[in-house]
Formats: C-alpha cells, sequence, structure tokens
C-alpha cells in the first residue's frame, strides 16, 4: 500500500529529505508497538502524521525524539545515519518535540521552564535578566506576549501552557518540531494562532511533524501525510491537497466511516427536569442558569478559560459556589460537596485525564468500575470476574486498544485512556452526567461510537452537558446551546438554531443580540 | 493443577476412557475456575521473589553460623512470636502508606495503649468484669488516636508527617504521666491465661498476626474499602472526582493502624506481662522498613500485604541470627540499614517505567 512515488507538486518540493527514518521497529512487553514504520520529513513542510488511537504515533516520535530507543531501524538524518542515544542529542541535532502530555513543571515560573536544562548562566550563575527578556522574546515571536515570564505555569491555563512548550522548543535552535496532538487542548482561534505560528517557522526552513485527529486541521495547515496503522506505515508522502478525507479514514480504519452525529429524537423536551442551576457563582464566573431536562444534551460552547469547567466542576462540587443553587430532581445540592452530587445521581468526566482522572498504575477494569464500586460488592466484597465483564463489554464498545481490561492504564495511548475515563461515567448510572471534553484526543472512528453512546444514554433519560471546544461538536450533539463568554452566559438556544460562525461571533465579541 | 495432562498415560478401556474424560472435563472446568486463582498466587509468589529469596538466603546464613540453635522448633517459635507483635502494626501501616499517607505514631500508640489497658483502675474493673476489658481499653485508646491522627490530617489539613510527629510525641507523653514512668505489671489471672501459651503447637499470638495478616489481604484486596485505599494513594484528586470521600476514607485508614497498634499493645503486655511507657519504642521505623522492603509504594497507590509479612520475617530473622551469633544491636542496624536502601533501590528500578 505504500506510496512508492514522493509527490512533487508539494511547496517543500525540490528540498532534500531532513529525516528518513527506516523500518524502525519498537516492543514493549506483550505490545508490538511499531511494526516497521517509515518516514520522511523535507526542510520547510509541515508533514502530517495520522493513525487511530494507539497507532504508534506518539511511540513513533518518541523514539525520534531519544526518549525511546528503538529495537530495530534506521535513522537518516540530514543524508548520514544517524543513532540518537538520548533527548539531550536529539534535541542538540534541531530535533524539538512538544508531547501529547504537556510536560511542564508546575512550580516554576514560565521563564524556568523554558529554559529548564539549558539555564542561560555563566560561572554557574543564572543571568535572570537576560533569560527573561529572551523568554520574553520567544512569547512575542509567538504572539502571546500576555504571558508574563514570572507567573507560575501551574497557574496557566492549558492552552497558555502549551504556548509555553512552544517556546521551550523555539528556545533551541530547531529544524524539526514535533507536535503531537497541540490543538486537542486549543480551541479554534488559539489553533489559528498555533498555524500562524507553524507557516512562520516553515517559511524559515523548519520541518514540521504534525499530529492531530481533526481532518480538517490537517487540510488547513498540512503539506504531506504519513498514515500510521497497528504501527505500521500504510501510506507515505501523500499530498494533502490530492487525498480525500474519505480515502484517509479508510487508511486509517481500514473501513468506511460515517463521520456523522446521532439524529436527535424528534420529541421536544417537554419531560421533567432534572438538573436546575440558579444564578450560580464562582470563581471565574457569575450568574448562571442551566435547566436540563430528562433525555436532553445540552452543550456549553466557548473559549478555553472562559469558564465552562470550572461551571462543571462547581455543579459537581468540586469547587465551592460563591452564590446560587444546584437543584438535582428537585432537591437542592449542599454546597462544594462533591458526595451529595454523587448521592444525587451527578457524575463529572473531568477535562484533564491525567490529573483528575486516571489511577495510572492500575488496571484498565479497576479505572472504569471506582466511580460504581457499590454495584458489583455485596457486603463489601468485590465480584471481580462481574467488573472485568462489565469494564470488558463497554471498552469493546468504545475500542479501546489494545483490548484486554487486565493492563495498566499507563501503557495505553492518549486516546484510549481518554476512553477509559469516559467508559468510567457511561458505566455509572447517573442522572445527570457532566462531560468535559469527552472527546479529547480520540480518533475519528472511535468519536462517532461516543455520540452514539452519550445519545443512547440521554434517550434513556439521562440529562447531559457537554463541554467541548470543538463547536461542531457541541452543534452536532446537543439538542440545546449555551455560549459563554469570559464567565458569563451570552447565548441560549436551541442547536439547530445558530451555526458555526454565529457562535464564533458570540464567543468572540459576546455582544447579546 | 495439570499433572494428568502432561503425564504420559497408559491405554484405557473405552468405558473407562469415557468416565476419565468426563472427569477431566470436570477437572478442566474446576481449574479454570481456580486458574485465576492459582495465576494470582503464582504472580504473588513471583513479585515476591526477591523477598523470599532473601529470607531463604538468611535461613542459611543462620544455619551455617547457628547450625541447630538456629533450626529448632523453639527457635522459629521465638522469631514467630517477635515477628508477631511489630507484624500487626506493619499490617496497619501498609494501608496507610498505600493510601498515601505515613504513621510515625505507632510505636508510642502501642506504649500508650499498652498502659492505659493495664493501669490499676482498668485492671480492678476489668477482675470484676472481665479480662476481655483490657483488650478493649487497648482497642479503644489505639483506634482513638488513631481518630485523631485522621481528623488532623484530613480535617485540619496537618501534613501525615507533622502530624502523627505530633501524636508521637504527646501519645507517649500521655503514657508517661499515666504510668508515673513505673512498669505497669499484669495482674489479672484470665488475661494472661488467655493469650498466652500455645494453639495447636503455634504461639496464640502468631495466630493473631495471621489472623489480622489475612484479615488485611482480604480487605485490601478483595473489598471496596482496599480498592478505594489504592485510588486515594495514586491519584487522590481521580479518586475525589470519581465520587469518593477521600478525607473520610483517609480518617478510616489512620483509625486501622491505631486499632492495628491496640492489638499489638495486648500482645506484647500478655509476651511481657507489664504495660510501660517504653514499650514499643522504633516501631515505626520498623514498620515503615517492613512496608518498604515487603514492595508497597511509599508514595501510595501500591499496597502488598504479603510483601509486607515478608518484610517483618525478614527483620525479625536477621536480629535473631545476629543475636544467636551474640553480634551487636548496632552491627545489626547497619546491615538493616543496607537491606532498606538495596530493597528501595530495587523497587524504584521497577517502578521507573516510561510514561505515555
Ligand atoms: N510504555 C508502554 N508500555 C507498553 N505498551 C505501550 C507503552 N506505550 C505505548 N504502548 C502501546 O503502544 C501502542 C502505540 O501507542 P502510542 O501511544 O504510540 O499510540 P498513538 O498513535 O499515539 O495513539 P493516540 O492517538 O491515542 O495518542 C499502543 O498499543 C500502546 O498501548
Ligand atoms: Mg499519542
Amino acid at each position: 500500500m505504500t506510496d512508492p512515488s514522493p509527490e512533487q507538486e508539494t511547496p517543500a518540493a525540490g528540498q532534500s529529505a531532513l529525516l528518513q527514518m527506516r523500518g524502525i521497529v519498537k516492543r514493549f512487553p506483550g505490545v508490538l508497538a511499531l511494526g516497521g514504520v517509515d518516514l520522511d520529513v523535507r526542510a520547510g513542510e509541515v508533514h502530517c502524521l495520522l493513525g487511530q488511537n494507539g497507532a504508534g504515533k506518539s511511540t513513533l516520535i518518541k523514539v525520534l525524539s531519544a526518549s525511546y530507543q528503538p529495537d530495530e531501524g534506521e535513522i537518516v538524518w540530514q543524508g548520514s545515519a544517524t543513532k540518537l542515544s538520548t533527548p539531550d542529542a536529539a534535541m542538540g541535532l534541531g530535533i524539538s518535540t512538544i508531547y501529547q502530555e504537556l510536560d511542564l513543571v508546575d512550580g516554576l515560573t514560565v521563564t524556568e521552564n523554558i529554559f529548564l536544562g539549558h539555564e542561560i548562566s555563566s560561572g554557574g550563575f543564572s543571568r535572570r535578566h537576560e533569560a527573561t527578556a529572551r523568554a520574553r522574546a520567544l512569547l512575542a515571536r509567538l504572539g502571546h506576549s500576555e504571558i508574563t515570564p514570572h507567573r507560575l505555569v501551574g497557574d496557566l491555563s492549558p492552552a497558555a501552557q502549551q504556548i509555553v512548550s512552544m517556546a521551550r522548543a523555539l528556545s533551541h535552535d530547531t529544524k524539526l518540531l514535533i507536535l503531537d496532538e497541540p490543538s486537542a487542548v486549543l480551541d479554534q482561534e488559539e489553533v489559528r494562532n498555533l498555524f500562524r505560528v507553524v507557516r512562520d517557522l516553515t517559511e524559515q526552513g523548519v520541518a514540521v511533524v504534525y499530529i492531530s485527529h481533526r481532518l480538517e486541521e490537517i487540510r488547513q495547515i498540512g503539506d504531506r501525510i504519513t498514515v500510521l496503522k497497528d504501527g505500521r506505515t500504510v501510506a507515505t508522502g501523500l499530498a494533502v491537497a490530492d487525498t480525500p478525507t474519505a480515502e484517509l479514514i479508510r487508511l486509517m480504519t481500514g473501513r468506511d466511516i460515517e463521520y456523522a452525529f446521532p439524529p436527535r429524537p424528534a420529541h421536544s423536551h417537554d419531560t421533567e427536569v432534572v438538573l436546575e442551576v440558579r444564578g450560580l457563582s464562582g470563581e471565574r464566573f457569575r450568574d448562571v442558569d442551566l435547566t436540563v431536562h430528562a433525555g436532553e444534551i445540552v452543550g456549553l460552547a466557548g473559549l478555553v478559560g472562559a469558564g465552562r469547567s470550572e461551571i462543571l466542576e462547581t455543579v459537581y462540587g468540586a469547587r465551592r459556589s460563591t452564590q446560587g443553587t444546584v437543584g438535582v430532581g428537585g432537591r437542592k445540592l449542599r454546597r462544594g460537596s462533591v458526595r451529595s452530587a454523587v448521592a444525587a445521581g451527578v457524575g463529572l468526566c473531568p477535562e484533564e485525564r491525567k490529573s483528575q482522572g486516571l489511577l495510572l498504575d492500575q488496571a484498565v477494569y479497576r479505572n472504569v468500575t471506582i466511580s460504581s464500586l457499590r454495584r458489583f460488592a455485596k457486603s463489601g466484597f468485590l465480584d471481580f470476574s462481574e467488573e472485568r465483564r462489565a469494564a470488558e463489554e463497554l471498552s469493546r464498545s468504545l475500542d479501546v486498544r489494545p483490548p484486554g481490561v487486565d493492563r495498566p492504564v499507563r501503557n495505553l495511548s492518549g486516546g484510549n485512556q481518554q476512553k477509559v475515563v469516559l467508559a468510567r461515567w457511561l458505566l455509572r448510572e447517573c442522572k445527570v452526567l457532566l462531560l468535559d471534553e469527552p472527546t479529547r484526543g480520540v480518533d475519528v472512528g472511535a468519536r462517532t461510537e461516543i455520540y452514539n453512546l452519550i445519545r443512547r444514554l440521554a434517550d434513556e433519560g439521562v440529562a447531559v452537558v457537554v463541554v467541548s471546544s470543538e463547536v461542531e461538536e457541541v452543534l452536532g450533539l446537543a439538542d440545546r446551546v449555551l455560549v459563554v463568554r469570559e464567565g458569563s452566559v451570552v447565548h441560549e438556544g436551541p442547536a439547530t438554531e445558530i451555526d458555526e460562525s454565529r457562535v464564533l461571533d458570540l464567543v468572540m465579541e459576546g455582544d447579546v443580540a | 493443577m495439570s499433572d494428568s495432562s502432561t503425564d504420559p498415560t497408559p491405554p484405557l478401556e473405552p468405558a473407562e476412557a469415557a468416565e476419565t474424560a468426563r472427569v477431566e472435563k470436570e477437572a478442566e472446568k474446576a481449574t479454570e475456575q481456580t486458574t485465576r486463582g492459582w495465576a494470582a498466587v503464582g504472580a504473588g509468589l513471583g513479585h515476591n521473589l526477591g523477598l523470599v529469596v532473601a529470607l531463604a538466603l538468611l535461613a542459611v546464613v543462620g544455619l551455617i553460623t547457628a547450625g541447630d540453635r538456629f533450626a529448632s522448633v523453639d527457635n522459629v517459635m521465638t522469631i514467630l512470636r517477635l515477628a508477631a507483635v511489630i507484624g500487626v502494626v506493619s499490617i496497619g501501616m501498609t494501608f496507610v502508606i498505600t493510601g498515601g499517607g505515613i504513621d510515625l505514631s505507632v510505636g508510642a500508640i502501642v506504649a500508650l495503649s499498652s498502659v492505659w489497658a493495664t493501669t490499676l483502675a482498668t485492671q480492678q474493673m476489668a477482675n470484676d468484669v472481665h479480662w476481655l476489658l483490657m483488650v478493649t481499653t487497648a482497642l479503644v485508646v489505639g483506634g482513638a488516636c488513631g481518630l485523631v491522627n485522621g481528623l488532623l490530617i484530613s480535617y485540619g489539613g496537618i501534613v501525615p508527617f507533622i502530624a502523627t510527629l505530633a501524636m508521637l510525641a504527646s501519645a507517649r507523653g500521655l503514657a508517661e504521666i499515666l504510668s508515673d514512668r513505673k512498669t505497669q505489671i499484669v495482674s489479672v489471672p484470665g488475661f494472661t491465661d488467655a493469650l498466652a501459651g500455645d494453639f495447636l503447637g503455634v504461639p496464640r499470638l502468631v495466630w493473631i498476626f495471621a489472623v489480622v495478616a489475612v484479615i488485611g489481604w482480604i480487605v485490601l484486596n478483595r473489598t471496596t474499602f482496599g480498592r478505594r485505599t489504592l485510588a486515594v494513594g495514586g491519584n487522590p484528586e481521580a479518586a475525589r472526582l470519581a465520587g469518593i470521600d477521600v478525607r473520610r476514607h483517609t480518617v478510616l485508614l489512620y483509625v486501622v493502624v491505631g486499632v492495628c497498634c491496640g492489638i499489638a499493645a495486648i500482645m506484647l503486655v500478655s509476651r511481657t506481662t507489664t504495660g510501660s511507657a517504653t514499650h514499643g519504642m522504633l516501631y515505626e521505623l520498623d514498620a515503615i522498613a517492613a512496608v518498604v522492603i515487603g514492595g508497597t509504594l511509599l508514595s501510595g497507590g501500591r499496597g502488598t500485604i504479603v510483601g509486607t509479612v515478608f518484610g517483618v520475617l525478614i527483620f525479625t530473622t536477621l536480629s535473631n541470627v545476629f543475636t544467636l551469633n551474640n553480634l551487636s544491636i548496632s552491627a545489626q542496624s547497619v546491615v538493616k540499614g543496607l537491606i532498606i536502601v538495596v530493597a528501595v533501590l530495587l523497587q524504584t528500578r521497577l517502578a521507573r517505567r516510561p510514561s505515555s
């Protein structure tokens, strides 16, 4: 299936290959993560790496950044065979990587993070002024002068942290920049900004390897594409312009998938009100009203940092509200009490899967059942086989790969970890389900399945609230949409009566029409 | 399990063969059910292979250097009896550490419980009521100390290290005040009769340890309480958002270790027939060491009762071998320290897996 003739018409045509990877093999105990992968990247191009969750994309770039050593295969850098022995060596060649899971140190400042490991110093003393000045210049180059170098990284929003990672990557003399799902934590505006930066870089001759599950992004930014499937290259050097999306999906999944949202039920929502939020105010939002009926899906659209996650977490009691009430089924919840929310049948699938969701060292099935333990226990004793069975059923329908619920979650790929967190909340029989970015990092095929599952739950009478940075997702999945801007709801209405550009306008300007 | 399938079987008469097939099928079914159990046992042994080897090595050293004095039934029982008291404390400690905490006050709680259970007033009352009153006193005192620790940590927001350090100081101090720094001799006859001596040839104290260990294993591995402990220790924020009451659970963990200290105090009182403010000195270090070399992660989220039992046995056997060879306590401490370092190095090697 490998395309033998590289494309001629790409913008990068004529440039020699910057990097060639040949027959890369990487084994983990019991898993062949990469079974012979080829990749060649030219200077000045954006090379997209596509593949389903668990296809081996992150593993491949970890080989490239030398955080893993390949078991077999050859890496040719600027024409000569190279062995990348340490991450430092890879960086020295000009390979910079931004990993799928951000790897910043929360307790250090922006500047300290940017220059971590290659501090600007003389005679052992750090030259703080110079470092700060250079950090400021880097941030300005990325179009984010508003991030002050003295801030602690832990206090920044995910999007801003992403920018800091970018600045860190660019603080070296970079020839190849690797971005592993950078847009997963970004909203449309931020993505546009990211693309501007990427174009700037490619114009300067920097090559970019770009990983994303959002195919429309590939259309906008990509030059050529390599597709991985089950740890093998199934196509390489495809020109973006000549490859239809359906073809890409077929290459990735090996089947044709209709990328569609489940149909909305015809009936209107004159069912009972399940979730009723009145005048809720909290840390980053004020005076939010939200009513969700049984069987209804309500979407919250808005920019990252607009306060949508805070709203969900406050409804769930994980944050304390300063004002207002949350009622479920007519009963008021205790303020700032997760227990009271859980007892009332509320579930929250949190935004940050690593820090807020996963028990990394525990087996998949244990991660899935942890919120529903009571269901599997007889007078405190757990029924393991019943637990496994339930987890297996769900992970099969979410297509968690590799299958098998006994492996530790740590060893799963990012998108599959996300499915595990989601499975936890689908398993728990909630009356109200709050989903914060439920499809972050999930591939096309599994996404459709997740949408169907969410709709099925709603049809069973669950009240669902979905937060997503992808406007398309909110509009396609939800019955009713609330647009949040800087902590206030600026629009509320049926999803069918508003389109994407209108939402974007509202998000940016927030004028209530 | 699969002896029959590996042994070359002689040819059989048809009827006999059918019968065998039926039996084998049933056996297979049963095997299937037990396979998981055996797999678990196998995995358990695999995980603890290092510990088994270490213990075996110690035994060999004991045999070579002390011969029959080491290998005698009496000596083995001595080792077990010594292991029993610190063992019970270590089981409790395993829960706290697995749940992401630490308890420095276990030795002090043992002392306070032993003293409170043996004050003249308690003993007199026990004489009137039943010797079980002394046992109850020790358990309640231990549990209450644990409760205070837990509340300070969970709801007071004091880090475990500091909160239990404070308990260490004050519990031992209180024990001194209560006992007026005197050793309190047990005078309730029923008490010593009930707990001293053997049952089925094994000291009763060892039976108590065994029962506590088995209950501990079941609770940690088979119940919701155990599963929640792993979650709370592994990722408290995720556990909280998963709907677990992390604070209440943490309190319970410290109560568990406190009650274990109460049990240990009773065992110690029966072994020495005294209650004293000097009981349980440095138990915190021995217990933490046993738990850690057993393979429980000091940062929480992973815990093993079997490992802890091995850890306790290793340290107790080590002391025994040193004592039999008339070596000093100081030399013993040095070797103990080395063992801890080696064990933890091995553990971090195992734990340091590349993250995705
Ligand atoms: N440390 C590890 N130990 C064992 N298996 C691993 C490890 N890291 C990755 N794997 C396995 O290797 C395969 C490839 O994983 P990888 O993270 O490269 O996928 P990916 O293409 O990046 O997926 P995603 O889109 O979900 O991020 C998966 O099956 C994964 O379970
Ligand atoms: Mg990945």
